[in-house]
């Protein structure tokens, strides 16, 4: 965990405070909507179809059980008794009131917890590896660089008001687990030829109306100069991004548009006038930042202990402990996902209750910490190997140890229609029936791993463009109708996926992935041969012959 | 359906009521003669392009009590009764299409 200093705690408590007064003096009617709106999009606050929103940010995904205690008390409270986990490690309260909005900050704020950076065309939360610090093979923590990023980052002058929204993700292991690809900057902590640690730096990725992959712009940045790189590109950004038209705002596009090379000149340029200034950072400093992340003092414990010997007998302990249990880099502990997917459920939801009792289990098994992923689950990242089988039977009664994690069923799903203003379609129905019609695990783990992601709007908050399986909510004439991408992925070989035909209405949608999986099953080489790899083999057409043979 | 947030002219091709939420807690709300309401049943129904400017009108000045004011087509029953007129209308006016099974 990082240990917040007096610095951090002012600044969110300042911001509590003049949040109070903005809330005041909007019910009052001293300040008018058009004047409000701004101050509370500053502070997470949007308004959706049925009440405001309130996102809080979870940065690079780390929250301690004193945390989550506190957002399950917010949920309880101030909402209707639950919460909704994001695809950026943010959490949405989606039914709380503005009169209690600043009795809710104040609470979260008390454990250092708040909605800045979670709105606005500033720099949003920064994200990371769910898994860092524990997974084997890291390099070394992102959490340290996500944390530097979001201290810089955080109420920065001059990139306050930038062209559009701007998203950092961080990994520094070869697997990508925080979708860095498409992410305004994404960037890739490894050891080159020379051993040497630094940053291979990607920019202009990002999905929504017009998706790309990000590019490298810089394949080795060293510790000291990733700040003033970065700063670099933001002020590129900030004077050459569009601000005349909100759909070609995003870095993306100015990559896009001026070529990565010609983007490159001129980010490099920039950084000659400002790599040695203040934003070089000193040995030291990263020293300060890393010594504030605070590991556990792990026991020297066996790495096959007898209780998991004995549980191994159970087919349900070992179904669960098969998919999601994960290897730790210390010999005896591993890493547990609880999936936050259950059948007929709505993917990321979480009540109050179930916050409290996983609050309580990280306490008692896994030195307090939680983890947030992008793909709506949690973790545990500290679990004692002994502690696996009580640790399941406390998962299970709490409805978080769904053996689904990476299967067809452990969807992820923006909130759409249900929730969103911007929304065209629903999104969560159609996830729900999706995980009703591949509930049988026994078929789940017949057909693999396979990512499906939905959005209810052209905006992506689903991922929909980087799923194995993606659906995309549009309206047609008054109507729901969704378009089937296949061939996506955001992991280290990211991918856009590719339709494969025509819209299909609301109540086709599940008929029409449980035909592109049965197409799968028949066109597999081998039971190993991945869903995604099949379609790379052979492409959209078989796919598209199945699903619309007979539509 | 397309967000209303992207309404700019006023064109109505049929029955219509305007809609909002309350500025205090967000909830849905429906413009009437006098004021606002929290059931669609007592929304004030327009008919035509210039009613419906003048009660958006007169909705978007109340700034204090209503926030994001605009235009929603309504279906109106053969015995008078208020519905909404399309999905998300629905949605707003009934709460979200799936149970909320989660316990808090």
């Amino acid at each position: 965990m990082y240990a917040y200093d007096e610095l951090d705690r002012t600044i969110v408590n300042e911001r509590v405070s003049e949040f109070r007064d903005q809330v005041a003096r909007r019910l009052s009617g001293e300040l008018t909507e058009e004047e409000f709106k701004p101050l509370r999009l500053m502070n997470g606050v949007y308004l959706q179809l049925h009440a405001y929103m309130l996102r809080i940010a979870i940065p690079y995904g780390t929250l301690s059980s004193e945390q989550l205690r506190r957002l399950a008390h917010v949920a309880r409270k101030y909402d209707r008794g639950y919460g909704h986990f994001t695809t950026r490690q943010n959490i949405q309260f989606h039914w709380i009131k503005l009169a209690d909005l600043p009795e809710a900050m104040a609470d979260l704020a008390e454990v250092g917890i708040h909605g800045m950076q979670t709105s606005g065309n500033c720099t949003r939360n920064v994200t990371a590896d769910q898994w860092a610090g524990v997974v084997p093979g890291e390099i070394e923590d992102p959490r340290i660089w996500a944390e530097i990023i979001r201290q810089y980052s955080t109420l920065h002058p001059e990139f306050s008001f930038l062209p559009r929204k701007f998203k950092f993700a961080i990994m520094a292991s070869e697997q990508d687990r925080a979708a860095i690809k498409v992410h305004d900057i994404g960037l890739r902590i490894y050891r080159n030829d020379a051993g040497e640690v630094g940053f291979e730096v990607m920019v202009g990725g990002g999905l929504g109306r017009t998706p790309f992959l990000a590019k490298t712009i810089n394949e080795f940045v060293s510790h000291r100069d990733i700040l003033s790189y970065v700063e670099s590109i933001l002020r590129v950004y900030n004077q050459y991004g569009r601000r005349d038209n909100i759909y070609k705002a995003r870095i993306k596009i100015l990559v896009h548009e001026l070529g990565i090379e010609r983007f490159k000149q001129e980010v490099e340029e920039e950084w000659h006038h400002v790599r040695d200034g203040v934003l070089a950072l000193e040995a030291s400093e990263i020293e300060e930042i890393r010594s504030r992340f605070k590991y556990p003092k792990y026991e020297t414990l066996p790495e096959l202990p007898d209780e998991l010997r004995k549980a191994a007998q159970n087919p349900n302990f070992e179904a669960w402990h098969k998919n999601s249990v994960a290897p730790h880099k210390v010999p005896g502990y591993a890493i547990v996902t609880l999936s936050l997917k259950p059948v007929g459920g709505t993917p990321g939801d979480a009540s109050a209750k179930q916050m409290e009792q996983i609050a309580d289990l990280a306490e008692k098994y896994s030195f307090g910490e939680i983890r947030v992923g992008h793909e709506q689950n949690l973790a545990l990242p500290h679990v004692a190997k002994r502690d696996l089988p009580a640790l399941w039977r406390a998962l299970d009664h709490a409805g978080v140890a769904t053996p689904n994690v990476n299967l067809v069923s452990d969807i992820i799903s923006c909130p759409g229609l249900d929730y969103c203003s911007l929304a065209n379609a629903r999104s969560i129905p159609i996830a729900q029936e999706i995980t009703r019609r591949f509930a049988n695990l026994e078929t789940a783990n017949l057909i693999g791993k396979l990512h499906v992601n939905i959005s209810g709007c052209i905006n992506a908050c689903g991922h929909h463009h980087v799923g194995h399986i993606g659906i995309l909510g549009v309206e047609k004439n008054g109507e729901e109708f969704y378009q089937i991408t296949i061939g996506g992925r955001a992991d280290e070989k990211a991918r856009l996926g590719d339709l494969i035909g025509p819209a299909v209405p609301y109540d086709q949608v599940a008929d029409v992935v449980e035909d592109i999986v049965e197409a799968y099953l028949a066109l597999r080489q081998r039971p190993d041969e991945l869903f995604i790899d099949t379609v790379k083999r052979l492409g959209v057409e078989p796919f598209r012959e199945r699903v619309y043979a007979t539509r | 359906m397309t967000s209303p947030l992207e309404q700019k002219k006023i064109k109505i091709s049929g029955p219509s009521v305007v809609t909002a939420n309350r500025t205090s807690d967000g909830i849905v709300i429906w413009r009437t003669r006098d004021g606002w309401s929290g059931k669609i049943t007592d929304a004030a129904i327009v008919k035509t392009a210039d009613e419906a400017r003048k009660l958006l009108a007169e909705a978007i000045a109340d700034d204090v009590g209503a926030v994001g004011a605009y235009i929603a087509p309504v279906e109106i029953g053969d015995a008078g009764s208020i519905a909404p007129g399309n999905l998300r209308e629905h949605i707003r006016a009934e709460g979200v299409t799936f149970p909320l099974r989660l316990s808090a």
